[in-house]
This record gives structure tokens, sequence and C-alpha cells, in this order.
């Protein structure tokens, strides 16, 4: 569409940015003030240069949960993209299901997020949960709050169930608006079901799967509240993952400065990301 | 039927040519077996919100056998329960209305009009819906403590903005720029006046979209617990942090929680119900 130059429009985007300023750019400079002084108490502050980033970039715990958040993010978008392409493209496309299966499944979406660690943590119990009860009847030793790996098998099962929902129900967006006129062309050509799914289907997909992969990366990577009520980040230091870490340092032990250090690489990290993100999308855009 | 279920799996060719009665396809096994995992920890849930402390404890039931209303109960005559429900709501509404209203013009600008910074701009409200809560949590504590609004209704509401608002935005743009711009000036040349055009005609054309950005503040705020816990403490405690706070302190009441944890999926059942037929198109942010 091609758009008129109008500065007026400023003044439709006024409040807008007048709110999010509030929200975003004096608790982001907050962050940068707290990230470059030293603080003893009785708010005195003394300017500390860049020496809280050094140690935070230097320092193993930072390294281990941010290897740790990029593999829960990893396996995460490994197992959910794949999962929810193939649900998607399984669906029936029209009749009187297709809303019963989109209500049905956007749900998990819907439920607070420390209910959701809670449901998991009722649901994964050794001892009185279906999936935990269910697993050890299998013979297999299963319980989530000592064993590491029982603990990240959960926490990704939560996971999946929680947000496979939300690639599904773009995927199936995507497949609704492919114009039956494609599959009657393919039809003629007498097209194999994969070169359908290669030539017609996932070229049309590739705009909302970009937007699956890169929401899902964001969320998975700053996951916090259902890994906090699910395991608290153990058993030991298992899944504690960079957001979980933070928050640990800057409410629990008002370490401000490393924390505020942390933050803003942590930020960074996910603004660079975005940017990928907004680049890619307004070039399929443009396009 | 033999031959039918054999359909490829990407049958959709068949699947218009075939409208006589309800058939029935291997592949739709998939999304039912999805659907059947789905619902197991909900029913798990539920199943415990039904039992007595001591069935939960000592013993492993499928399903409940004294079956008993005490844990809703509970909830329902304790205020510090199902006040929590009121304060969450509280916000959520408060966010949803400011967020979407205040989205509503900026989107109509960033559809329709170039101007100086606009794509800069745009950029920036995205990288709001992109930044972890955690880091905020202080920062949001100290500046809400300072003007004087932590834990009142209103500090959730605003804070929730800074990830809802560039989300409303973005996709009431997306729903926007779906609509021809002939439509603005037709009623121009007809004699609408900018307001009454947006309020009479361009508004009820994209009430979908208003619906399903609606739809996502509400989610995005109902479901956040990080910063509502962090800004309130006794008055404006969400429903959320009081289930936490509860499991910490009083021992492991696992059928209160359950309990709950039920009574929060009512909202979110409810509002989906609305959008059922624009959630797919909402999820794609209105694009597609």
């Amino acid at each position: 569409m091609n758009k008129v130059v109008n500065q007026k429009a400023w003044f439709f985007v006024l409040p807008v940015v007048l709110l999010v300023a509030f929200n975003a750019i004096i608790p982001l400079m907050t962050v940068v003030n707290f990230s470059v002084q030293e603080t003893f108490g009785d708010n005195v502050f003394f300017w500390a240069g860049l020496q809280w980033f050094e140690d935070v970039l230097n320092s193993e715990r930072f390294h281990a949960a941010l290897l740790r958040s990029l593999l829960f993010t990893g396996l995460v978008l490994l197992i959910e993209i794949p999962l929810g392409l193939i649900i998607a493209l399984s669906m029936p496309r029209r009749g009187p299901w297709v809303s019963v299966c989109l209500v049905l499944m956007a749900l998990p979406l819907l439920i607070p997020w420390n209910v959701v660690g809670a449901m998991w943590n009722i649901m994964a119990l050794p001892d009185i949960g279906l999936l935990g009860r269910g697993i050890n009847a299998l013979g297999i030793e299963y319980n989530y709050t000592r064993q590491p790996f029982g603990a990240w098998f959960t926490v990704i099962l939560m996971d999946v169930w929680h947000w496979t929902s939300l690639v599904v129900l773009l995927c199936y967006a995507g497949l609704v608006s492919i114009p039956d006129a494609y599959y009657q062309a393919a039809k003629f050509d007498g097209a194999r079901p994969w070169a359908v799914f290669r030539y017609i289907q996932l070229p049309k997909l590739k705009y909302v799967l970009t937007i699956a992969i890169l929401l899902r990366f964001m969320d998975s990577f700053m996951i916090y509240t259902e890994v906090v009520v699910l395991t608290g980040g153990g058993p030991g230091n298992a899944t504690t993952f960079l957001s979980i870490d933070l928050v640990k340092a800057a409410l629990g032990q008002f370490d401000l400065g490393p924390a505020a250090a942390m933050s803003l690489i942590y930020f960074l990290i996910i603004l660079l990301l975005s940017w990928l993100f907004y680049t890619l999308m307004m070039r399929n855009e443009a396009r | 039927m033999t031959a039918r279920s054999e359909a490829p799996a990407v049958g959709i060719v068949t699947a218009q040519r075939v409208r006589t009665g309800p058939t029935f396809r291997a592949r739709y096994l998939i999304p039912a077996i999805y659907i059947v995992g789905l619902l197991l920890p909900i029913y798990w849930l539920l199943n415990m919100s039904f039992k007595t402390t001591n069935e939960i404890l000592g013993s492993f039931t499928l399903w409940p056998q004294n079956f008993t209303l005490e844990n809703y109960e509970k909830i329902f005559i304790d205020p510090t329960w199902y006040m929590g429900y009121v304060n969450s709501l509280t916000y959520v509404v408060i966010n949803t209305v400011l967020s979407v209203s205040v989205a509503l013009p900026a989107a109509y600008a960033f559809s329709r009009y170039r101007f100086l910074g606009d794509k800069h701009l745009f950029f920036w409200l995205l990288t709001n819906r992109m930044a972890p809560p955690a880091v905020f949590a202080l920062p949001f504590l100290q500046l809400y403590s300072a003007v004087g609004l932590f834990d009142t209704p209103w500090a959730v509401a605003l804070a929730h903005t800074l990830f809802n608002i560039p989300l409303a935005v973005w996709i009431l743009e997306g729903f926007m720029s779906g609509v021809p711009k002939e439509l603005d000036e037709t009623a121009y040349v007809d004699g609408y006046s900018f307001w009454r055009f947006f309020f009479r005609i361009f508004m009820p054309t994209i009430a979908a979209g208003i619906g399903v950005a609606c739809f996502f503040c509400f989610m995005f705020s109902w479901v956040e617990l990080l910063l509502a816990k962090t800004l309130t403490s006794v008055e404006a405690k969400p429903i959320a942090a009081t289930m936490t706070r509860t499991a910490s302190t009083s021992g492991y009441e696992l059928g209160l929680l359950a309990a709950a944890g039920s009574l929060t999926l009512i909202p979110g059942a409810f509002v989906i119900y609305f959008v059922r037929n624009y959630i797919a198109k909402g999820f794609a942010l209105g694009r597609v």
C-alpha cells in the first residue's frame, strides 16, 4: 500500500510513545545506572565503570546459566516446530470440528504461568502424579526433584505441552490462507503429497514459520515462572536458566550492580535477535 | 470408506470433493492424540481439586473416590482467596482497555501514513515485546513505589502495557493494512470528518481485529506473574501470587491449590469462546 507522508501522524502515536517510554526508558536507565556503580547500602553509590560487565562476562555462573538457556531453547525449538507443523498439516481444514480443535488447543496458552508450573508439579510427582506414577510403573526410575535428567525431561515436556499449540495455530492460519486453486493445479499435474508440501505449502508457510520460530525463541529464552514453580531451578542448579539466575541475584541477594550488568547483557542478546526477526519480517512483507 | 482412509497426508483435494457426511481419515488421529495429551494434565488438576487432602496423600486414584467441594468452598468463603481473582481481573481489564484504546490511533497512523522515524519507532515498540520481565522487575518496583502506585491494580495494569501495547499495535496494524485505502477516501469524499469516519466506519470494519487484540492483551496480562507479584503486596495481590504464597507457607495443600488453579482456567476459556473464529488469524498477527 502506498502511504502518504503526513507528519501529523505523530499525534496519533504520541499516547503510545509516552506510555511505553514511561515503562521502558525510565526502568532501563535505572538498570544502566546500577550497572556502572558500586553500593554499600544507604543509597551511597560509587562509580564502578565497566567492572560489573567484566565480572559477569567472566563468571562461571553466567556462562553456565547462558548455556542452559541456549540448550533449553534449542531443544524446545527442535521439538515444537516440527511437531506443530505436523499437527497443523493433519488437521481438518473445514467443518464443525475445526473450531472445537482450535479452542481446545489454545486452552494451555491461557493458563497463568504459575498454574502451568503447579499443574505439572501435581502431574509429575512420583507418588501421586499421573505422569510420575506412570513412568515409575514402567520400571524407569523417575523423580524430577532429585534427578537433573528427570527435571530437564519434565521442564521440556511442560513447555511442549504449553506452547506447541502456538506453532499449530500459526501454521494452521498459514495453511487455510492457501487458495484451493493451488491444490487443484497440483492435482492436474499429478503432484505427489511431498511435492505439494514442498512447493505449495512450505513456501506459503515461510512467513508464519518465521514468526513461530522467533516468538518461541524469545519466549523460551525468557522462561521464568513455570520453571521456578516446577523445579525452583533445581535440583542443584540443573534448571537455573538465565532469567531465574537474574531474579535470584537482583531480588534475592540484592547484588544490584552485577544483576544490572547481567540484565543488560541478557537484553542485548534478545535485542540482537529481535532485530534479526524484524529484518526478516520486513523483507518478507516487501515481497 | 476404504479408498478414502488411504487419503494422502495432505489430502485437501479429496477433502473438498467428498462432502457426503463425516468421513474418517487416519491423519485426524494426530490432532486427536495431541488434544488428549493436552487435556490430561488439565484433567489431573480437576481430579485433584475434587479430592480430600487425605485421599490425595493417602492413595493413588484415577478419579475422586470421596467427591468433595470443600476446596472450592474454602476459596469462595475466604476473602484473601476470592479477592485474588477480583484483583487479577481488575488489572487485566484496565490493561486491556488502556492498551487497545491507545494502540488504535497509533496502528492507524502506522498503516496509513509515513512520518519521520516511523520504521525506527515501530521497531523500538517491538523490542519492548521482547524485553524479559526479569530485567524490569526491580526497576519497576522502584518506579511504581516512587509514583505512589505500588500495590494498586494500576501499577500492574500500567506495567503490563510495556509488552501489550506493542503487541496490540502490531496486531491492529496487520488487520488495518488489510482494509483498502479507498474506504477512507470514499468516506472523506462523502463529507465524513476524520473521527466520525474512524468511529462509525473504520472501527466496525476491523471489529474482528479489535476483538483479537483485546483477546491477546487479556491473555498476556492474565498469564503474567513475575511483574504482577513484584508490584503488589496485600491490597492488590493477584490470584497467582496468593497461590504461590499458600503453597510455600501453610504446607502443601494440594487440593486447595488445584481448586484455585482450576478456577483460573475459566476466564481464559470464556474469552477464547468469543474469538474462536479469528483465533488462527489472530495468532498470525492479522497478516495471513
